[in-house]
């Protein structure tokens, strides 16, 4: 009796809720997992919601929401009190996002960064981050005078492994000599562990640093140190202004413009979305002369090529560390073996961490 | 000149009254800080205080916030109370949620109604052993816990780290950081369909009451505060200190845990490496908020835990910073200590000519 009593009264509230939402305005929610300021993953969300904005959408968000029992509860609040659409933009919030989304079919949800799409009304998305490692492989080999490449890892996931593995390739082939190294931090967000790392990389003789990872300080400590930089995310550029030769920038404006405009007139649909140069989810800031205007000519070429789909990042042959075969020679690796991607290809140093 | 001299008698009304007075001053000065940051002030508190509980998920949440909070709180009395200054809850329940995980995986699509307490009291042994050690030092080689526990914190968020990375992780997971999902014989039944308040509840509200019997009723929780107030009377009362140290971190290491195990057994369902929100830390200023007192606490722990989901909110509906949820917790924690002061203490102001060398 007492139980049924209590689920009526949820049903009524749950009721109250979606008549609300009927009559409210459109609107659209995030949720970050850093603060706005943090002029890395964060920061390039909450520009991408800004441009929504801009569009004359309304918008809401939560910053600084952890990867745990909290996501649900945030993500639940965004949905009962009227968003439309909302974005979790960090992939632990993939289980509490699928868990709303099942008890709001009416409300549309895009996660970031995830593979788990269980209902009709959650979509995925990420993008092709690795083309711009590419790039910057491309730039590290030539730049390099000690043929060692600093890379600062966040977690051995598929995402940054691929990282690894395109900027790798790209390098060798402006240059047969260079050596990847690498420090696993696990750490999306540590300047402290990310500073460490950037100088233990510099004490063994790499004289470019790169991170997958999202604080300033890296680029920071290779300015310091004197040696080239590359920043994620966002231009770091005035962080480190002599280091940094370019950026790798996450712009996720053109993306939430559409899909908010979509979700608004009713043309959302649920998908999976990959976007990368082409599409201009990955973009680059503005290459450092330092390099030299030759350089600098070709690394525009190759990502124009890259964005029409001349070039490939991953275009065979590519061996393994053990010198297996993974890509025949004039074949691209599809989607599929990018998705999972889960060893190094040969010229990288050490193992995948287990 | 001025002079701080201790007060003779303190009334003890006006002990427990000071809890509200703190609430009261922090209201009052997070209005003037609303007003400042460009809000309304009424209309930023109310969807700071009363918007989060004004449903019936919204109160759930709430309980589901303020119980491990609660868990922490209790077992820190006991430390508290005798003078033991146990800072690493937040170790304690980490450890207790990698021992208790631990189970939990190992019986992974195991079904039986043994698999759950298996879990809790994993859960609770394990934030037990970690909170010994810091007692255990403290008991043979006279080492300083504040330092010894604050430092294992570390020891075990790393240690977790490892695991959910390495070998705990979801072998179907792409290396993700997490671990699989507990299967469902390993979750805390869920109270109400469509909340999230759990059966975890149940254990703080029995430990409350567990806390009550042994600090007001026993001969143990008598000692407890003797040690507390004066150890020197302690020891020539001819009681055991060392064993008392030892159980106090035992009873607080064990609450830690249980909080631990609640926590991935209830609302996250599997370990990652933010299985707590620094739930071990705020729980000292929910410890000293409930005056180290066992139903203090609870509404301390339902105070404090309205200020994490008063600054989502605020947040949602004002777009007011998400930290002030903090400051507010800090400011609570700074009046209470301040009125604490002028509670024991008293200023006199002296005339400059009475003031010698």
């Amino acid at each position: 009796m007492y139980k049924n009593f209590l689920r009526l009264l949820a049903s009524v509230l749950l009721l109250l809720g979606f008549s609300i939402n009927a009559n409210a305005e459109f609107k659209v929610g995030f949720v970050y997992v850093g603060p706005t300021g943090d002029h890395g993953w964060t920061y390039q969300h909450d520009e991408g919601r800004k441009a929504v904005e801009a569009a004359g959408i309304k918008t809401t968000y939560v910053e600084s929401v952890p990867e745990g029992a909290d996501a649900e509860r945030v993500i639940r609040q965004l949905a009962q009190s009227g968003h439309d659409l909302i974005f979790t933009t960090s992939f632990g919030y993939m289980d509490p996002t699928n868990k709303v989304a099942k008890d709001f079919p009416n409300v549309k949800f895009e996660h970031a960064t995830g593979y788990k799409r269980e209902h009709s009304n959650v979509s995925t998305y990420s993008a092709r981050f690795y083309e711009g490692r590419t790039l910057l492989g491309h730039m590290a080999g030539k730049m390099t005078k000690t043929n060692v490449i600093g890379y600062i890892a966040s977690f051995p996931i598929p995402e940054v492994i691929r990282g690894i593995n395109a900027m790798t390739l790209a390098a060798q082939k402006v240059n047969p000599n260079i050596k990847t190294k690498i420090v696993w931090v696990f750490t999306w967000y540590d300047p402290g562990k990310e500073s460490e790392a950037a100088q233990a990389l510099i004490d063994q003789g790499a004289d470019i640093i790169m991170q997958h990872t999202d604080s300033t300080a890296p680029v920071q400590v290779a300015e310091k140190a004197g040696v080239w930089s590359f920043g994620q995310a966002s231009d770091m550029q005035r962080f480190a202004p002599k280091s940094i030769l370019t950026s790798i920038i996450d712009d996720w404006a053109p993306y939430y413009v559409e899909r908010s405009i979509a979700a608004r007139d009713g043309t959302w649909k649920q998908q999976d979305t990959w976007h990368g140069l082409k599409e201009g989810m990955v973009a680059m800031a503005p290459y450092n002369s330092a390099m030299g205007s030759g350089l600098v000519k070709e690394v525009e070429k190759l990502q124009k090529d890259l964005a029409s789909g001349k070039a490939h990042s991953f275009t065979g042959p590519i061996y393994d560390q053990k010198g297996n075969l993974l890509v025949a020679e004039g074949k691209v690796a599809d989607d599929g073996m990018l998705a999972g991607m889960s060893v190094y290809v040969k010229g990288v140093e050490g193992d995948i961490p287990k | 000149m001025i002079k701080i001299e201790r007060r003779d008698e303190t009334s003890n009304l006006i002990y427990f009254l000071t809890p509200v007075l703190a609430i009261f001053l922090t209201l009052v000065t997070g209005a003037i800080i609303f007003y400042l940051l460009g809000f309304k002030p009424l209309e930023a508190l109310k969807f700071f205080f009363i918007t989060p509980i004004s449903d019936l998920y919204g109160l759930s949440e709430l309980l589901v916030k303020a119980t491990p909070l609660c868990l922490i709180a209790i077992g820190l009395s006991f430390c508290f109370k005798s003078n033991n200054w146990n800072i690493g809850a937040e170790g304690q329940l980490t450890f207790g949620g990698i021992v208790g995980g631990g189970v939990a995986l190992l019986f992974y699509n195991h079904e039986g109604f043994y698999v759950l307490p298996l879990i809790i009291l994993a859960g609770a042994i394990g934030g037990m052993i970690f909170a010994m050690i810091p007692a255990i030092l403290k008991i043979y080689f006279n080492t300083n816990e504040i330092l010894v526990s604050l430092m294992l914190v570390y020891i075990s968020k790393l240690l977790l780290d490892y695991l959910v990375v390495g070998p705990w992780s979801n072998p179907e997971g792409f290396n993700f950081p997490e671990t699989r999902q507990f299967s469902e014989s390993a979750r805390l039944p869920i109270l109400f369909e469509g909340l999230r308040i759990h059966a975890g509840i149940f254990i703080a509200l029995f430990s409350v009451f567990l806390a009550w019997v042994v600090l007001f009723k026993t001969y143990l929780g008598f000692q407890i505060k003797v040690s507390g107030l004066s150890l020197k009377t302690a020891k020539y009362a001819g009681f055991k200190g060392k064993t008392m140290i030892l159980l106090v971190f035992m009873v607080s290491g064990a609450c830690a845990g249980l909080a631990g195990v609640g926590e991935i057994t209830g609302p996250i369902g599997q370990l990652h490496r933010m299985i707590s929100p620094e739930y071990g830390f705020t729980a000292i200023i929910v410890a000293f908020l409930g005056r180290l007192n066992p139903i203090g606490i609870v509404f301390a722990s339902l105070i404090v835990a309205l200020t994490y989901l008063g600054a989502e909110t605020a947040q949602i509906f004002l777009q007011v910073p998400k930290y002030t949820g903090q400051v507010f917790q800090g400011m609570i924690l700074f009046f209470l200590l301040a009125s604490d002061f002028l509670l024991f203490f008293r200023i006199k102001f002296l005339g400059l000519k009475k003031y010698e060398y």
